[in-house]
């Protein structure tokens, strides 16, 4: 590696990082600011955040965001990995290479055009735009991705551990609970983070499916702002990105932790 | 008394017509697909035997142990268990347990949990359990590992894990899948000895598939030479190598010569042949069915030919030559010689005393000898 720091990969390393992240600290910064002005500083102050816990609306979409993210993320978590099983394990059914095609289309597919169809199948139905809708939406939006996280995994999996667990004597689902979910749980537990995630930030189609007393903390954000940005947006923004923040580097540090014990374990075996 | 090879078999049910089959497979075939892995096989495995199925990769060696597991069904022929038909039954309620070329052991259970999976499974109570994975984990010397998870244990340890795992239910028949394959050589060495004793103090059926004959021959009672699906020669050790059944298997098992030429003549035990550019070559106790004018191969293992500076004296079978190449290898010599009409000969010699008598270099003209009853006449 080469350790020097020249001007150019200094100037270069500055201006990359404030281009991802200049807006962001801005953001943070002004949450703090006393003043009712956006853009003007006009000294530190908690108040906004103060404000915040009091204004209902926000709160209110706060807890449907969370709600909606737990249930999408986890019902989009079981249906994806059922895919994704279905389609690693099973290779010789026909029309295979369709449905692979047909479950990881949506990652590719305009969120409009999501959103615009799912509005019209519920209306189709007659099923009254609300929480269960934007749910539902969620579920639709955020499977392919757990598919596709969980199908990785797979793909490297042992079959001997299965065939292990059945040769001595366990029938194929406690093969599948003690045996197959434990070791796959990893990969599962990153797609519902992602799944919660993906369900966390979306506008467009909640926007599309979703209905009276169901406002997601994203479209109570786009809405007030249409009206005006007020530090306490600023505010309930910083908390989010914090909320997200943490658990990337709780993840992460986890990730380390386990990499570092792995190679001490491995150190271990060598030694015998 | 003579036999073939060099170890005196007390155990030999197969001789024995009344013996009763353990294992059996009758005219098993498997397909996938189009191809066909097992080709109408019939296979005979008896009580306490260790069982080898030697075959190149691909040959369906695999297969038949799955077959026997229950991972894959036979699409045609039947396959017994101490006289029960095996069809139909799933691999969790088989009386046989396997042990896996990868090893298989489940990552997130430590050694002892990975020993009681089996035990806890068929609902064995909780201080029986533990009593048993004692005993096993003693078994392959593994006691003060038994907290340990599988990513901190070596090869050889896991290898162990393994093992005790799949005897730990005490299974009617052992499968092994390249048991010793992800080891290294020395430890490799080690292991089959320690299989062997495991078996004998057991008292279990094994039956092993591997790729390496070296590994078939020490361990095993009796091989199975399978090759395309079909078996080539089912004996002992000794049997394949110094009696081996067709051209195949005398060139799959060890080093061999073949020569190819006519039977001049055929008596009770000695056969003539007439060989290569015109020699003759008397062959006792080997000739096998061949009729007198039937083309067919001699074939003779390298250490049964002599090789020497001057014809010997007494020799039945001597072919003259050239030094070809020579190789010193420490417990033996190797020596290519090239005889008169061209054909390269490989010989032997094992270095019994640390000087040599008639020391050979290259371009040396040679004499090959050896005696009537040291190879076999094959089919050609």
């Amino acid at each position: 590696m080469n350790a020097t720091w020249s001007r150019f990969n200094v100037t270069s390393i500055v201006l990359g990082f404030a281009f991802l992240y200049l807006p962001i600290v801005l953001l943070i910064v002004f949450s703090f600011n006393e003043s009712k002005l956006v853009t003007v500083w006009g000294g530190f102050s908690t108040k906004w955040y103060v404000s915040l816990f009091h204004n209902q609306g926000l709160m209110d979409a706060t807890w449907v965001t969370a709600r909606v993210g737990v249930i999408s993320a986890t019902v989009a978590t079981v249906l994806g990995t059922l895919a994704a099983l279905t389609l690693t394990r099973y290779t010789r059914f026909r029309g295979r290479v369709l449905f692979s095609g047909m479950v990881f289309a949506p990652l590719v597919m305009p969120e409009v055009i999501t959103g615009l169809s799912l509005l019209l199948l519920f209306v189709a139905v007659g099923l009254d735009r609300g929480f269960l809708t934007v749910t539902l939406a969620h579920i639709t939006l955020t499977m392919c991705f757990v598919a596709v996280v969980v199908q990785s995994r797979l793909v490297s999996f042992d079959r001997s551990l299965e065939e292990a667990a059945m040769d001595l004597g366990a029938t194929p689902v406690k093969t599948f609970f003690q045996i197959t979910l434990p070791v796959i749980l990893p990969a599962i537990v990153s797609g519902w983070m992602l799944a919660f995630t993906l369900s966390l930030d979306d506008l467009v189609i909640a926007s599309f499916t979703s209905g009276p007393g169901a406002t997601t903390l994203p479209m109570k954000i786009y809405s007030q702002v249409r009206l005006g940005v007020t530090p306490e947006i600023n505010a309930a923004c910083t908390i989010l990105i914090a909320v997200v923040a943490v658990g990337v580097i709780i993840a992460s540090i986890a990730n380390k932790r386990r990499e570092v014990q792995r190679q001490l374990d491995e150190q271990t075996a060598q030694r015998g | 008394m003579k036999s073939l090879g060099s170890i005196r078999r007390d155990f030999a049910p197969w001789n024995d017509p009344n013996a009763k089959p353990y294992i059996q497979f009758e005219n098993v075939t498997k397909k996938f697909g189009d191809f066909t892995a097992v080709n109408n096989l019939s296979l005979t495995i008896f009580e306490r035997e260790f069982f080898a199925l030697l075959g190149a990769s691909g040959c369906g060696k695999s297969t038949l142990l799955r077959m026997l597991a229950g991972f894959e069904e036979p699409t045609a022929g039947r396959i017994l268990l101490d006289g029960q038909d095996l069809r139909g039954i799933p691999p969790y309620r088989r009386p046989v347990n396997m042990m896996f070329q990868s090893y298989a052991l489940f990552p997130h259970m430590t050694v002892e949990k990975n020993i009681a999976f089996g035990l806890k499974q068929e609902g064995m109570p909780g201080p029986d359990i533990e009593k048993r994975v004692a005993e096993m984990l003693k078994l392959v010397k593994l006691e003060q590992f038994a907290k340990r998870k599988p990513h901190q244990l070596s090869g050889g340890q896991r290898q162990r894990v393994a093992l005790a795992r799949s005897v730990a239910k005490r299974p009617k028949v052992l499968l092994l899948d390249e048991p010793l394959g992800a080891l290294d050589k020395k430890l490799r060495e080690e292991t089959q000895f320690e299989l062997m004793d495991l078996q004998q103090n057991l008292g279990l059926t094994f039956v092993v598939v591997t790729h390496d004959q070296e590994e078939a021959m020490t361990m095993a009672d009796r091989i199975a030479i399978i090759d395309k699906g079909e078996v080539m020669q089912v004996a002992t050790p000794a049997e394949v190598y110094e009696a081996p059944a067709s051209r195949f298997v005398a060139h799959f098992v060890g080093n061999v010569n073949m020569f190819e030429g006519k039977v001049a003549e055929r008596s009770a035990n000695t056969t003539r042949i007439t060989g290569p550019s015109g020699a003759q070559i008397v062959v006792e106790n080997g000739g096998g069915a061949a009729a007198a004018n039937a083309d067919i191969v001699f074939a003779i293992r390298p250490e049964k030919i002599k090789v020497s500076s001057k014809k010997p004296a007494d020799a039945v079978n001597a072919l003259e030559g050239e030094v070809y190449d020579v190789a010193y290898l420490g417990d033996m010599t190797v020596y290519h010689i090239r005889l008169d009409d061209g054909q390269i000969i490989r010989a032997s010699a094992l270095n019994a005393a640390r000087v040599t008598e008639d020391p050979l270099t290259w371009n040396d003209r040679a004499w090959v000898s050896f005696r009537p009853d040291a190879g076999v006449v094959l089919a050609r």
